[in-house]
């Protein structure tokens, strides 16, 4: 079928070693793609509420990942599906933009392509059933903005985001101390948010875990924790006021890019290049010491002759220090990062109040702690718990939770949680379908069904009977004209979302239906697939 | 149509009641793997690497067995873990806290079959955990403010620990030591100055603790062999040929007289080293890198002691405890700070000789010497011993103690028993299970000991229901006993280490309902 023949009734070939390759067309191909979308949606399924489920991951060299974050889940997942790659990125797309709501992605996404591929076998077109998402989506977009509500806090009033943020991680395997969790994440954000500008900047939020301890020890930080220690053993272990030198050249002598040769021939030539050698040992500590720095952070290894020197001018130091933790010791303490010794000026410095050095447990763990800085819009979040893949999941979930209340900053509009946003917008869509003429009407209505699948699952989690509690509370909303019913799946007793606090943000809920609806039109789109067969 | 392939070659995927059972099974095979090696009665297990020379140890501390496991359970990976944390947060316990997770997740699999989900024994068991440590706070002795009290309840600590180990026939003398090693630290938890030595030969209770501090090394031919007054100089610097570190420099001569000339400028240079280094008014140097026999010569006609090749933790240590510091330039010697101590002297211990540094000024610092029959032997006391002292700095900074013997497990399932009760809903269920798993310690105990473990948990559970029952589980004479009486005691900190660890990974598990693993990475055949 791939062979086609030119004016002259020679045949050539379009598609190169055909027989090698598999390929599926049409309406076979449109089926194949849903059926792999739906089995990715299907594994994250159970994970979605506070009642989901966690999924073990064993990655290719043996770590084990227990994670209930749907972007984590995906991406060790080694999916080798083309569709289930899309949805991969789908999931990632969603955490680089919002940070939360990566498991609903799919969900929705996965159930959109369900209706679909109903839609499909009534002999609609896929074109048009995409057409009718599209516009349905949109319907979707505007109903949130609708019933969004204006969230009202402030640098005092903190309270309403800790609410929100404690919804995030309430899905989390850390539900057990949200509170104190989310009390970090929020004032965490606020400590490096720009309020009038509305902007966050996460990377100025370090976070930094260490095995042991409890979780309830997990503390901030208002400055940086570098997994360092002393250069010297015998350094001062608390430095008061400390003036710091940022470097970025190491303490030896200096190699030129250009390559060269010292040709030692005489005695003499020998014990003037030793002098040099001890004189520029000797320079560039005099140097740091001249600028009256306190404390040296570099970014490479010291001699041992450096070492000591340091140690004995009394200026302690700290070595291997990585990039990205220098620049953000250089935004926190105020300080310039120096590539030469011969730049070190007293400006550069950075100021911090106290730097100190922990020890922890019964090894021989040591970490430095470099507090009250001069600036302190740089913190760090340090993570305890009972094991490595606790803390893991730990900085997954206060990475949510910290991009929850960043969205919040930037933009303060919030829907309800629970699924009380979808039931309602299930509804806006279900009624707005009928005004449509033409076959895009079933695929309106479609996704107006594909939005319940969210509640459904986070019935189904919660062990509540799916179809009876949605139904229930649709009817609820539709009756009370509230849009805010929602799942109760704590068991509280009460549906409504905004007595139980739980919401979230706007532009996530409408972050989520675009990418969702935009990946399914994409897949809807696709009627042939042609790929390398097993060899 | 079906999904012909979602992941790539080779990976698995595990769902629903499939991989909780997978989850179970292999933490259950895990937990009834060590349970055997719980108690003062508990046997030991070999480990043989697959390393080469097949290197064998014997050990019956739990962190080591998990650790030297390959494992290919992605759940019994968490309980290897948390044995792990366990062992370097409080150092002992590490067996007790994968045997309890393992018991509660035997509960909760008898639960998930009952059809209760795993959610619900989630919330039970937080709830039980939450109960128990509060059980436990409520019972909690804190001698910290009386020294003779205290003193004895270390004592105690130590024993109990000492005695689930190769050091219980010499427990009391070990017990002593390790309390007289942590005694010194004043408080501090840095057990880098305390250090042990093995010396095969002797038998355990040659063992004994050195106020001061010991080098395995040799002092160098000619040289002094023991010191009084000792001024030490610890450095870190190059006594063989000193490398120009100008990027790029090399010798390039052109005649034999050159390189002669050369030599003796090198040679001259080390000279002026060394003088530099004798010109501290030292009598004592100790060096990190090799010493040459150029300059050891130099060093043994100034009447010098000379070391070489200490390894880094020695010279670190040395240099703690003498309170110098470890140099590597001479050129002030007014500046650099020496270490001293009142006797170097060269000691024997069994064939070997060592170097001995009595009298240091950091008071802190002692060596304890384990003398045994084996390597084997010398490796299994260490840990043991290494076990008591972390067990004992952490008691000194939280002094809670708790009595031993399943007293604790007891107090725990007593009290969440009682919130079973009290609580509505189907978590009583989880809670009732949390209780089971808890008896299941001592029951553990009593059945390795070859007791009969019913009869006794029976009449121990009848024994704490009366209010301030001391009784708890007497492996030696197998009855029930008073625990206060026998000098049991546990630390607080390690009971309550074991308890939340356990329960955290127990969650984690029953958390779990889907087990994906990749393929596993290829390694390139080099056939």
């Amino acid at each position: 079928m791939a062979l086609a023949f030119d004016e002259f009734g020679r045949p050539f070939i379009i598609l190169k070693e055909q027989e090698q390759k598999t390929r599926l067309r049409g309406l076979d191909a449109q089926k194949a793609n849903i059926a792999s979308g739906k089995a990715v949606a299907r594994i994250l399924r159970t994970s979605l509420g506070p009642k989901g489920m966690d999924k073990m991951l064993q990655s290719p060299d043996g770590d084990v990942t227990i994670t209930n974050d749907g972007a984590t889940i995906l991406e060790q997942m080694d999916v080798d599906n083309q569709i289930a790659k899309l949805m991969v990125e789908l999931s990632r797309s969603q955490d680089y933009e919002i940070g939360d709501g990566t498991t609903g992605v799919v969900v929705m996404a996965g159930a959109l392509l369900e209706q679909a591929e109903k839609l499909l076998e009534h002999g609609i077109h896929p074109i048009r059933i995409a057409e009718g998402y599209e516009l349905a989506s949109r319907i979707a977009f505007e109903h949130l903005e609708h019933i969004a509500h204006k969230f009202e806090f402030s640098a005092t009033n903190i309270e309403p985001l800790i609410q929100t943020c404690m919804t995030t991680l309430s899905s989390k395997i850390v539900n057990r101390c949200k509170r104190s969790l989310a009390e970090i994440a929020v004032k965490a954000v606020l400590a490096v948010a720009d309020l009038e500008r509305k902007d966050v900047n996460l990377d100025l939020i370090k976070v930094e875990g260490k095995v042991g301890g409890k979780l309830e020890d997990t503390e901030l930080i208002y400055g940086i924790v570098v997994d360092k220690d002393m250069s010297h053993p015998q350094m001062p272990k608390q430095i008061e006021d400390a003036k710091i030198a940022i470097l970025t050249c190491p303490f030896e002598p200096p190699k030129p890019k250009t390559k060269h040769k010292v040709d030692i021939d005489t005695v003499e030539k020998f014990q003037t290049l030793r002098q040099q050698e001890q004189k520029y040992f000797d320079d560039m500590v005099q140097k740091c010491k001249d600028v009256g720095a306190t404390l040296v952070i570099c970014q490479w290894g010291f001699d041992d002759e450096a070492n000591h020197l340091l140690m004995h001018r009394n200026l302690p130091a700290v070595r291997w220090v990585g990039g990205v933790e220098l620049e953000l010791i250089a935004i926190a303490t105020g300080g310039r990062i120096v590539p030469r010794f011969q730049e070190l000026t007293p400006e550069k410095l950075g100021k911090a109040g106290l730097v100190r050095e922990k020890a922890f447990g019964t090894t021989k763990d040591r970490m430095i702690y470099i507090e009250h800085c001069a600036n302190s819009r740089a913190v760090t979040i340090f993570i305890r718990g009972g094991n490595k893949m606790m803390i893991e999941e730990t900085k997954r979930s206060l990475h949510d939770a910290l991009c929850v209340a960043r969205n919040l900053i930037r933009n303060n509009s919030i829907v309800y949680g629970g699924g009380s946003a979808e039931i309602s917008c299930s509804v806006a869509v279900e009624a707005a379908a009928d005004k449509y003429p033409g076959v895009e009407q079933y695929a309106i209505r479609a996704f107006a069904d594909a939005l319940d699948a969210i509640p459904m699952a986070l019935a189904e989690n919660s062990g509540l009977q799916p179809i009876e509690t949605l139904s229930a509370v649709k009817s609820q909303q539709i009756k009370e004209n509230n849009s805010c019913c929602g799942i109760d799946c704590n068991d509280t007793g009460t549906n409504d979302m905004r007595e139980q606090n739980v919401f979230e943000t706007l532009i996530g809920k409408q972050q989520q239906i675009l990418l969702a609806t935009q990946v399914v039109k994409m897949i809807l789109k696709i009627d042939d697939v042609i790929s390398p067969s097993d060899y | 149509m079906a999904v012909e392939k979602l992941f790539k070659d080779e990976a698995t995927e595990e769902k629903g009641e499939r991989a909780r059972m997978a989850s179970f099974i292999g933490a259950m095979a895990i937990a009834d793997l060590v349970k055997t090696t719980l108690g003062p009665k508990g046997m030991d297990k070999i480990l043989q690497s697959t390393g080469r020379g097949h290197s064998v140890t014997v050990t019956n501390d739990g962190a080591t067995i998990l650790k030297s496991l390959h494992i290919d359970n992605p759940a019994a990976k968490v309980l290897v873990d948390i044995s792990k944390v366990q062992d370097d947060e409080v150092g002992d316990g590490t067996t007790s806290v994968v045997v309890l997770a393992g018991e509660l997740l035997r509960e909760a699999e008898k639960l998930v079959n009952a059809k209760i989900h795993p959610m619900t024994i989630i919330s039970g068991y937080r709830m039980a955990a939450e109960c128990a440590r509060n059980a436990l706070l409520e019972k909690v002795v804190d001698n910290k403010l009386d020294a003779e009290k205290f003193k004895s309840d270390l004592m105690k600590i130590a024993m109990t620990t000492l005695s689930s180990k190769i050091l219980s026939q010499d427990k009391e003398h070990f017990a002593g030591l390790a309390v007289d090693a942590v005694m010194r630290l004043k408080g501090s938890t840095n057990l880098e100055s305390i250090q042990i030595i093995k010396k095969p030969g002797g038998s355990l209770k040659d063992s004994f603790l050195d106020e001061g501090f010991i080098l395995d090394k040799k002092i160098g031919v000619g040289q002094p062999k023991r010191i009084e007054n000792a001024k030490i100089l610890v450095a870190n610097t190059a006594m063989d040929t000193d490398k120009v570190k100008i990027y790029g420099a090399r010798v390039r001569v052109d005649s034999m007289a050159k390189v002669a000339e050369i030599e003796v400028a090198e040679k001259e240079k080390m000279r002026e080293k060394v003088q530099k280094i004798i010109n501290h008014g030292i009598n004592c140097f100790v060096n990190r890198q090799l010493i040459y026999n150029f300059p050891e010569e130099l060093f043994a006609d100034a009447g010098v002691l000379a070391i070489e090749h200490a390894d880094f933790d020695g010279i670190e240590r040395l240099a703690l405890v003498t309170g110098g510091e470890i140099a590597s330039t001479f050129d002030n010697p007014e500046s650099v700070k020496l270490g001293h101590c009142k006797l170097i002297e060269e000691i024997m211990i069994g064939e070997d000789k060592l170097i001995h540094f009595s009298g240091v000024e950091l008071g802190q610092a002692c060596t304890i010497v384990l003398r045994g029959a084996s390597p084997h032997m010398l490796d299994e006391a260490e840990r043991s011993l290494h076990d008591a002292l972390c067990v004992l700095s952490q008691t000194v900074n939280d002094s809670r103690v708790l009595l031993g013997g399943g007293w604790p497990e007891m107090v725990m399932a007593k009290a969440v028993d009682e919130l079973a009760r009290k609580t509505p809903g189907k978590r009583s269920h989880a809670i009732e299970a949390f209780s089971r798993s808890l008896v299941a310690i001592p029951t553990i105990i009593a059945d390795n000991a070859g007791l009969d473990s019913a009869e006794l948990v029976a009449q121990l559970r009848a024994e704490h229901h009366k209010e301030g029952s001391n009784a708890g589980i007497d492996v030696i004479s197998g009855s029930v006993g008073d625990m206060a009486e026998l000098g049991i005691s546990e630390a607080f900190k390690v009971k309550q280490g074991v308890l939340l660890s356990a329960t955290e990974a127990a969650e984690m598990i029953l958390r779990v309902d889907e087990i994906i693993t990749c393929a596993p990475r290829r390694r390139e055949d080099r056939m």
